[in-house]
């Protein structure tokens, strides 16, 4: 069945040949997952470097680090399975950030909970201030004269000034 | 002289004592007898800081004149150490950075004493409350870390050296930038304590306070920015910042009192957040302490605690002091902080403060959050765990990359309400330029959704792009409306605006530097390293650059002796610069060091400068050639050249604005966005 070509269906598969192309772009890298892992993980040698930063004149652990990592992905081994192998050699600290396993993942949860949280009392405190009720006037309000209206004048100049 | 040091330091111990409890008792009292005592706890305070200036004078007298009979001296100095490292040998151990911290304290109570004539009550009340933390730091200096102990037997020929690390040019201007900025916090805290205190009228406490903590946060700013390019020039692994815990606790007294700087326009201007703006100032004065007890107290390890101890005790003292007397003035006094105003819209500047608050607050828990984790993790699991870069840059880059945009929104919002027309008209254009900047970045190999750095980049860059565009649509704006009414170009117009209200401009101007600091740090996902061993006429490739190594060798002086590197640099065939990484190893210390070498681009690349980073590594024993490692880092000089804006938008924000010039003719309607106030 003939289906009428409309400018917006003509853009849409315009965009999606465009990003379909820029994805095909982005081709592998063989050392990506040395470069990955070797920033998952930190020096041991007390420098407090990532492994793959780590430029410790005479570092007794990193080199060899590195080349126990190498040896790893060589041997095919997984990306857990080569940490879990490094923890097991170097100890918990060796992993550069909390896993997310256990309680480590209360140090990945935590600050998107607290930013939720502040986030949610904020819009309450925000609807709590809106709807603030403004004290009704009383009859036979008099107008402002003399300092009272300089007063107001020099607020509305405070907040209104360039 | 050491004597008279230890008797200086005493003796400012008894002023600082007197001046608190004088200054204490005479406000409390009242009545005319009791100014006469106010007025002599002020000039005790003055004493105070003679006391002091005389004591750290003596210990740098004691570190030009080699005298290692002085502990502090033996173990941070040394006879060949150069003069301008014997100065910074004040604040390089412990007892000297504590001692420093005093004097500068000191020396910013001077200042307020001197100038008591501006609200002689409420400085009165801000001198005694310094005096008080003055007393805290003296007390430590007396029994805790005495910078005058004596060497126990024998008399050294010779000092154990300062620390390699510190041993930089910057380090003679960094650490006292940064105590500026940790030590200056103490001022609007003793004002704003202070004002809680005497339940002071009106709001002429916060103008003065947050001129004080504009000038502090300035220096704080460029302490933080110092010991990022001193990280990036000394440490040689080619980054400026590894969220280490001495890095982290220098940034969260920096954003709660960025956050302050924002939320007190709210309480100039409208009368509102009080409560909250008292309580971030108390907080970025306890986090300044805290930091200091983190760095200090030896309860996480760090590469940059060059003074651990046991004082640790004497600060979670003086913080739950400090914390009772906030709760008890404030659960005392809190009526009178209540809110003028009510907020009467959504979308207004108010409101984008509030949401500019939250942020900064949330950063500073994450950055808390992540420092204190390991501590917690021990405690709870019984396993140590590691808190690092790839934890902050996940879980602060989004935080960040939120405030960014509230950067670039906040500042075209109007006070009270904002109609949706004015956003349109205000956003259209540099939504659209920010865009373009995105597709341009996806179109020039910027994969977004290959890797979450390449993401968090791109997004850096849009936002950037959009608060810059912001900026500049305020300045041209503002600038039309003078233009017109007053007939100048509008270069000149947008200069007049910004003498009008220069804490405003001022501000954008600084924003504007937070944008060129972020391009320079997006550009971290695309750096590149290599390393290989160089013989002479060796060659390495590194992105558009080869590197030749010409020579090596190695020298000798007093203080060290070191190896390096001639590296010629060309590229496109064409020779651009010579480099010579170097290794120093330090005789006094038996400490090595890396020197690395850094070359920008500017003259190849311009805007799209990096810098050639090149590390001294070492010498391979087998064959006796060096190991050079080379980083090509884009965009880093952007992060120095955003300072420097920083700066210059902090020190126009604080130049009074001048007189109001009345225009010709009345304002068109269309001028109303031009006021739309800070």
């Amino acid at each position: 069945m003939f289906v009428a070509r409309t400018p917006i269906r003509r853009t849409g598969q315009a965009a999606l040949l465009f990003l379909s192309v820029l994805l095909l772009l982005g081709a592998g890298d063989s050392g990506a997952r040395f470069n990955d892992l070797g920033h998952r993980m930190m020096c041991v040698c007390g420098c407090k470097q990532i492994l793959l930063e780590c430029n410790h004149v005479g570092c007794a652990y990193s080199d060899r680090m590195r080349g126990e990592l190498l040896a790893s992905l060589d041997r095919g081994d997984s990306d857990d399975l080569t940490l879990q192998a490094f923890v097991q050699k170097y100890g918990t600290t060796v992993i550069a950030a909390p896993t997310n396993k256990g309680f480590d993942r209360v140090a990945w949860i935590m600050p998107f909970v607290a930013l939720a949280l502040g986030f949610v009392a904020l819009v309450v405190i925000v609807r709590a201030w809106k709807n603030r009720p403004v004290p009704a006037l009383a009859d036979g309000v008099r107008p402002l004269r003399g300092p009272e209206l300089e007063r107001f004048r020099d607020q509305a100049q405070k907040e209104t000034q360039l | 002289m050491p004597q008279v040091g230890s008797y200086a330091l005493l003796l400012a111990l008894a002023l600082s004592g007197y001046s608190f409890l004088a200054g204490l008792i005479g406000l409390a009292r009242g009545g005319p007898g009791s100014e006469r005592m106010v007025e002599t706890a002020r000039r005790a305070g003055i004493a105070a800081f003679a006391s002091v200036l005389l004591a750290a004078a003596i210990l740098v007298l004691a570190a030009f004149q080699d005298n290692f009979s002085l502990a502090y001296i033996f173990h941070h100095s040394n006879r060949d150490l150069p003069a301008p490292y014997k100065f910074a040998v004040l604040w390089s151990g412990q007892e000297g950075s504590l001692l420093f911290w005093s004097l500068l304290l000191a020396s910013y109570g001077l200042v307020l004493r001197l100038r008591h004539k501006t609200d002689p009550r409420l400085f009165a009340y801000a001198s005694a409350i310094i005096a008080a933390v003055q007393v805290f730091f003296l007390l430590l200096l007396n029994f805790a870390a005495h910078p005058f102990a004596i060497v126990q037997g024998s008399l050294p020929q010779d000092g154990n050296g300062l620390n390699p690390l510190l041993q930089y040019p910057e380090m003679v201007i960094h650490p006292p930038m940064l105590y500026l900025g940790y030590v200056g916090f103490t001022v609007p805290f003793a004002f704003a304590l202070g004002a809680l205190v005497m339940r002071y009228p009106g709001e002429k406490w916060i103008q003065i306070t947050r001129r004080w903590t504009m000038v502090t946060w300035g220096f704080l700013t460029c302490g933080v920015f110092l010991g990022a390019h001193w990280a990036y020039s000394v440490l040689g692994w080619g980054g400026y910042w590894g969220w280490d815990p001495v890095e982290n606790a220098s940034l969260m007294p920096w954003l709660t009192g960025t956050a302050f700087l924002h939320s007190v326009m709210m309480q100039e201007k409208r009368g509102m957040l009080k409560m909250w703006n008292m309580w971030l100032i108390f907080a970025t004065f306890g986090l300044s302490i805290f930091g200091t007890f983190l760095t200090r107290s030896g309860v996480i390890s760090s590469v940059h605690a060059f003074a651990q101890s046991s004082i640790g005790n004497w600060f979670i003292t003086f913080l739950a002091v400090i914390f009772a007397v906030c709760v008890l003035f404030f659960v005392k006094n809190r009526s009178h902080l209540q809110s003028e105003h009510k907020l009467e819209a959504l979308v207004s500047r108010e409101s984008s403060f509030l949401f500019n608050n939250l942020l900064f607050l949330m950063a500073c828990f994450t950055v808390l959050w992540g420092t204190l984790f390991p501590i917690l993790s021990e405690w709870v699991q019984g396993t140590k765990v590691t808190v690092g870069p790839p934890f902050f840059n996940n879980v602060a880059i989004p935080v960040a990359l939120l405030l960014l945009l509230l950067t670039a929104v906040g500042p075209l919002l109007a006070w009270r309400k904002t109609s949706l027309e004015s956003l349109k008209r205000n956003f259209l254009w540099p939504s659209i330029g920010a865009l373009a900047v995105g597709v341009v970045m996806i179109v020039f190999g910027v994969r977004p959704w290959k890797e979450v750095g390449y993401f968090f980049s791109l997004m850096a860059a849009v936002l950037a792009t959009l608060v810059t565009l912001t900026v500049v649509s305020e300045f041209v704006r503002g600038g039309r409306v003078i233009a017109r009414h007053s007939g100048q170009n509008l270069f000149a117009s947008m200069v007049h605006l910004w003498h009008r209200n220069t804490r405003r401009y001022g501000g954008y101007i600084v924003h504007f530097g937070v944008a060129v600091v972020v391009i320079g740090i997006l550009g971290t996902p695309f750096n590149k390293e290599a390393e290989k061993e160089m013989g002479f006429g060796d060659q390495m490739t590194l992105g558009p650059y080869t590197l030749v190594c010409q020579s090596y060798t190695q020298e000798d002086n007093p203080n060290y002796s070191n190896e390096w590197a001639i590296i010629n640099v060309f590229r496109g065939g064409k020779q651009v610069t010579t480099m010579y990484p170097e290794r120093r190893f330090y005789k006094a210390s038996q400490q090595t060091q890396t020197m690395p070498r850094i070359y920008p681009s500017i003259k190849e690349d311009l805007f799209l400068v990096r810098d050639l980073y090149l590390v001294y590594e070492g010498i391979n024993q087998d064959t006796g050639r060096p190991i050079i490692k080379a980083h090509l880092n884009p965009l880093v000089p952007w992060i120095w050249t955003g300072l420097l804006i920083m700066i210059f938008g902090t020190v126009t924000a604080l130049i009074p604005n001048a007189a109001s010039v009345r225009v010709p003719a009345p304002a068109r309607a269309e001028a109303a966005p031009v006021g739309a106030g800070d």
